[in-house]
This record gives structure tokens, sequence and C-alpha cells, in this order.
């Protein structure tokens, strides 16, 4: 499948172990995946590990999502010259990639991030470019990680859409095997070009025990009934204060997070003045500067930056965009030095506001 | 999000850190139109880009007229461009003053400090439109005399009989023989109905919170008074994050907000 897509011009970027994590990287061979590899996940944990067997896609997602790549951390968006301003910089288009191994959680937040990016009164042009010609052959989850709650958000274990093709690899009764689906022409085309067999009932019968087995075992859950309407009423909640007390404000969430998507810009001139360039990168709402307006920031403290930050995730996306802006794949938590997460913090809010009405209630 | 290139055709000052630009595009043919209340994004080669209002007039557009404080690195570079200078700019971006809906009502428009800029397009619309509306009532403030803005014009508005103007300071200097006191004590005197009246106010946050208590008080219902929002704008189209407000983003849901809209968040702290 690999030389197949190759051949017909695709790079390939797909999981790959770098430096003891999993990556998203160039990948050549099948030899490149994390074959036999799993990944333990905690608050603030993150351990790679060896299975006993060879499955090629045992582990969940590593701290890069195809954000990465699609929305650039650092992209020079304007360039020119003093005496006419013309820009230098337009928006080329990457080369056709394809995704080989993202998750459904990934593939979520790539179609979360195209309604922020494409769906307003301007698109973003270089993020649109960036998301032409690309090729997603999405890995179903046959198991879950220790932060992982895409049940919770709907974006998995399973993905319904999006793809090109999707997999699920099996490997009951010592086979090993990949339960296909095509999910467009192309991907159809390229299945077809495979040497495949029939689905069977077994296969079925064994990809629905993974994903029921992956939902189970799902290390954490977000209740989203009402989440909306309870983060709106509860802005003024003390656990916003006890949360930020632990907070180091690093803003590593945001930057590992698939669907933040905020960016500050740069300006840049040249020694003698004459070339200017403007260069957009990746920012957080977790810094001072964020909100900075003449006079002083609007958010000064960190209560108010976490908040920020979880009602807009969990509360302000569904005003402004129709869907939650988290996919459940629980990196902010796993790679929060101090292993906040974020769906503790929801609990505890709702459980708070509950225990107040009930006191309300009592009087 | 490129921005078009645009030649300073004339800068003057309108006090000691307020300034005007008188804007032409390069290439004229591409037209420009804004409706009052847009704001552009102006970039200052090699320095940075920021919003800032149209102060000009609606129906002429060209030359692009803006009025701007000089605060900090962004728009001091402005106020240093010189005749013949290359400027930046992109948009009109956000929305604009209700200046369509309020026809048949009284207008109301209350101003403190360079907030006077963004509402001056209104302003223009309005007086232009003269017998759309029914009383029209200009309040603005500034901290001393010498802050005012548009002086020469602000003459001209008061000597009209078919409007209302008052104007006040916080600090009397010089030989300023008017109103002292926060521009909100106006608003209790000024003409108007307050059942059919659309207010316009543009101002530092607080003098727009105090504006509105005031306003409601008097029965102008809060749907009909109208705020232009400040925040942290990068982008201006809705893409970089940093003007958010709640669940509005400001540089596209806004600047220009009703008020009821807004009150929900204006009540907490740090949104
Ligand atoms: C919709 C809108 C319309 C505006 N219209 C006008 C106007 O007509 N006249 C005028 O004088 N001012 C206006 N402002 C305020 C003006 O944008 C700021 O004074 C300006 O950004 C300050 O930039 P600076 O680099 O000089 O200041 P610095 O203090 O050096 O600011 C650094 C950076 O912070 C951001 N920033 C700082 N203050 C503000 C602010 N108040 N609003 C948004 N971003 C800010 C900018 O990105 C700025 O480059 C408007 C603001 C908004 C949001
Ligand atoms: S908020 Fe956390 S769990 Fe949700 S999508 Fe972002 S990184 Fe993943
Ligand atoms: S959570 Fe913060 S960084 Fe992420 S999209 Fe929202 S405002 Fe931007
Ligand atoms: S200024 Fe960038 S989103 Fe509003």
């Amino acid at each position: 499948m690999l030389e197949a897509l190759q051949h017909n011009g695709w790079t390939i970027i797909g999981p790959k172990v770098q430096d003891g994590v999993i990556v998203l990287d160039e990948i050549q061979s099948v030899d490149d995946f994390p074959i036999g590899y799993s990944d333990r996940q905690g608050p603030a944990r993150y351990r790679l590990t060896r299975r006993a067997n060879k499955a090629v896609f045992g582990y969940n997602v590593g701290p890069q999502s195809p954000k990465a790549v699609l929305h650039a951390a650092r992209k020079v968006i304007w360039r020119g010259k003093k005496n006419d301003l013309k820009s230098q910089e337009t928006a080329e288009p990457l080369p056709h990639i394809a995704f080989v191994g993202i998750r459904p959680c990934e593939l979520k937040a790539i179609l979360i991030q195209d309604d922020v990016l494409l769906r307003g009164p301007y698109g973003d042009a270089f993020y649109a470019a960036r998301r032409k010609n690309l090729f997603f052959i999405v890995v179903n989850c046959g198991q879950a990680g220790g932060t992982c709650f895409c049940a919770s958000t709907n974006s998995g274990p399973k993905a319904d859409s999006g793809f090109d093709l999707s997999a699920t690899e099996l490997m009951g009764n010592d086979d090993h095997r990949f339960l296909m689906q095509a999910g467009s022409r192309r991907g159809e085309e390229l299945l077809a070009s495979l040497p495949a067999r029939p689905v069977t009932e077994e296969d079925l019968k064994e990809s629905g025990a993974l994903f029921a087995h992956a939902v189970e075992t799902m290390g954490r859950t977000l209740d989203t009934h009402g989440l909306k309407e309870l983060l709106y009423q509860q802005l003024e909640n003390p656990r916003w204060q006890e949360v930020a007390e632990r907070c180091l404000g690093c803003g590593n969430c945001t930057s590992v997070c698939p669907t933040c998507f905020c960016s500050t810009v740069e300006d840049w001139t040249s020694l003698d003045g004459s070339e200017a360039r403007r260069e957009r990168r990746w920012d957080s709402c977790f810094s001072v500067d964020f909100s900075y307006i003449h006079g002083g920031s609007i958010r000064q403290t960190g209560m108010s930056r976490y908040r920020q930050w979880m009602t807009h995730k969990l509360a302000a996306w569904q005003d402004q965009f129709g869907t939650l802006g988290c996919v459940g794949c629980g990196r902010c938590i796993t790679w929060c030095p101090v292993g906040i997460d974020i769906t503790e913090e929801a609990a505890a809010i709702r459980s708070s506001a509950q225990q107040k009405e009930a006191l309300d209630g009592n009087d | 999000m490129t921005p078009r290139p645009f030649r300073v055709k004339r800068t003057y000052a309108e006090t000691d850190d307020t300034f005007t630009l008188e804007l032409e595009p390069e290439r004229p043919e591409e037209g420009f139109a804004f409706a009052a209340g847009q704001f552009n994004m102006l970039y200052a080669y090699g320095v940075g880009e920021v919003p800032i209002s149209i102060s000009g007039d609606p129906l002429k557009p060209l030359p692009l007229i803006h009025t701007t404080r000089s605060v900090g690195l962004v728009t001091e570079a402005l106020r240093r461009l010189k005749k013949g200078d290359l400027i930046g700019v992109r948009g009109p971006f956000g929305t604009s003053w209700p200046v369509i809906p309020a026809r048949g009502s009284d207008v109301v428009i209350v101003a403190g400090g360079i907030g006077l800029a963004p509402l001056r397009p209104a302003l223009y619309h309005v007086l232009r439109n003269r017998e759309d509306y029914g009383q029209i009532a200009l309040l603005y403030g500034t901290r001393t005399p010498s802050d005012m803005l548009f002086t020469k014009e602000l003459e001209q508005w008061r000597g009209r009989f078919d409007m209302d103007v008052g104007i006040t300071v916080d600090r009397a200097t010089g030989s300023w023989r008017g109103n002292v006191g926060v521009v909100t004590r106006l608003i209790s005197r000024a003409p108007f109905d307050p059942h059919n009246t659309v207010a316009m106010v543009c101002g530092p946050e607080i003098m727009m919170r105090y504006t509105v208590m005031e306003l409601t008080k008097r029965g102008v219902p809060e749907s009909r008074v109208f705020v232009s929002m400040e925040r942290n704008m990068k982008c201006g189209i809705g893409l970089c994050g940093h003007c958010q407000f709640g669940p509005s983003f400001i540089c596209k849901d806004g600047p220009v907000y009703p008020h009821d809209v807004l009150t929900p968040w204006l009540r907490r702290w740090e949104i």
C-alpha cells in the first residue's frame, strides 16, 4: 500500500519512534512504523513500552498532531520591500502528503480546524494551500490510552468519515491483517489495487470487540451533558482559582492540542531596513501578553487564563463553530508538567455546582 | 491577508499625542468602501500592524482617514510617517454603527477621548441624512481641553440648531469655561426620547459601563445601546484567536455590538 502511494507521488507522513516518543515524520517503508511498541500515558506521564506482538499500530497518540504540518508552528506570511510593500510571499501548496496511521481523534481535529480556518468570512490562505492535496489513511483504535476520552467527545475510537481509507488492525487467530474501509473515490481506487479478500463475519466480530474494549478501557471520561451552560454559569467558581495555583502557565497544553489554533505575528527587518517580513507563530492564551492592550493585559491572573482555555475548548467553541473544541486525545493531560486534567477539572466544577445547588435548595 | 499599499497624502496633529492620516491607495482602481464603525489593520513597515477605526466619511471613503493616538510601538511609528511614505492597509473589517436601523429614532452619540474618531463616520451619516432622524445629541468628554479632537468641527456642530452638543472635561485647564466632570453626567440632561432612541457609545471600557448605566436609568433599552469593544487583535479576520470575548470574536462579530449581547460577559472580570 505504501509503495502504491509513493508510486503515485505521495509523501507519506506517519508515526515513528524518535527520542523515546512517537512523533509524526516521513515514512519510507513499513519498518519505519513503531512496530511492536506501545505507550503508557497518564497525567504528566508518557513512556514507550514494548509489546508482546508485532502490532504496527499498537499505541496511542504522541505529542505531535497533524497540526504541526497543516498549521505550521512558524510561517512567514508576508515579505516585502520598503519601497513598494508588495508581498513576495505566496501560499504555496505542500507536496502531496498522505497521512498514514493518524487516529480518528486527529482526523476529527483537522475537520474542526477546517471549520475555524477555512469556513469563516475570511479563510486562512496558507492553511487552505496546505490542506489541499492530502490523503488520509486513518487507523482506528483497538486500545485506548490512559488519558484518552474520545468516546466522550464522539471522535473515536472508530472514524466515521473524513478519511480516504480507514484501517483496523486485527491479530486474532494468529492472523495479522487489516480491516479496510474506503471513504472516498480515491480510497476505493487504492483499495482495489491492493491484495485483499472480502470481509468476513469473523473480522467484523473481532473489530467490534476491539472498539468495545477501547471504549471500556478509556482512561478518562468527560460528561458533556449541558457542559456549555454549566461552564458559562460557573465563571466565578472557586475551582478556577484552585487549578490556577497548580498551573505553571507554560502553554504546553495549547501547543500539543490538535485543535488550538491561536497565533501571533512577529515583525522582522533586514539590517539596512530595506526588506521586512512578518512571521506568524503559534500563540497560547496562557501567556499574559496574549490579551495585552494598551494599559495592561485583560487576563492578568492565571485563574482567568485557565478559565479562558477551558471554557473556550468546552463551551465557547460550541457557540463559535458548533462543536466542542476538544477531541478527547488526552495530550494536554499527558504533556502537562504538573498533570492538570481537563476532565477532572470539568468534573470538579460540575460537582461543586451541583453541591451548591443542593445546598441552596435546602435553605 | 496581504496588506494593500497606501501612500500618506497628508498627516497632521489633532492634539499632542493624536494625529490624523490621509491615505491614498497605490492601486486606486481597486476602490475602497466602508461602513461607519469599521476598522482597518494598519501596517507600519517593519514594526507591526494594529487595528484602527476609520474616522472619515463613508460617502467619501478616499482618501482613507484614520485618527490615532500614539500609545506604543506601532502607533508611534504611524505618527512618524511623512507625506509620501507607504503604509499597508487590510480591511475594512468588523460590524458597523446601526445608522440604518436608527432611522426614525432619536440618536445619542456618547464619546470618550479617542472614542470620537470611530464615531465620526456615524455622525457624518446622520447629519447628512438629517431628516431621517429625530433629535440628535453628541456628548463628548476628554481628560483636559487640550485632548479634544476635531475642535473645528466640534465648533461647527455646536453652531447647528438641529443637534445638541454637550462637551465636558475631567480637568479644566487654561481658559476652559465649559463643563467639568465625566461625560456620563451629561446624559440626564440630554434631549432625547428614551423610548425611541438609538445610542452609540465609544470610549474606555469603564466610561462605556457608566454610560450604559445612565442610559438604561433613563429608560433606553440595552438592545438599543451600541458600544464598540476593544481587545488585542493580530489578524482582524477571525483566525488568530486574540480578540475573543466570551463566545464572540470582536474582530468579526464586533467591534460594534448591541449592549444586551455583552451584558452577561461584561459583568465578569478578565473575560
Ligand atoms: C477595533 C479597534 C479599533 C481601534 N480604533 C482606534 C482608533 O481609531 N484610534 C486609536 O488611536 N486607537 C484605536 N484602537 C486602539 C489601537 O489599536 C491601539 O492603541 C494599538 O494597537 C496600540 O498599538 P501600539 O503598538 O502602539 O501599542 P503597544 O502598547 O506597544 O502595543 C503592543 C501590541 O499590543 C496590541 N495592542 C495594544 N493595545 C491595543 C488595543 N488597545 N487594542 C488592540 N490591540 C492592542 C497591538 O498588537 C500592539 O501592537 C482600536 C482598537 C481596536 C481593537
Ligand atoms: S483539549 Fe486536551 S484532550 Fe482535548 S483535544 Fe486538546 S489536547 Fe486533546
Ligand atoms: S484554548 Fe486558548 S490557545 Fe486554544 S484556541 Fe482557545 S484561546 Fe486559543
Ligand atoms: S483579531 Fe484575530 S481572531 Fe479577531
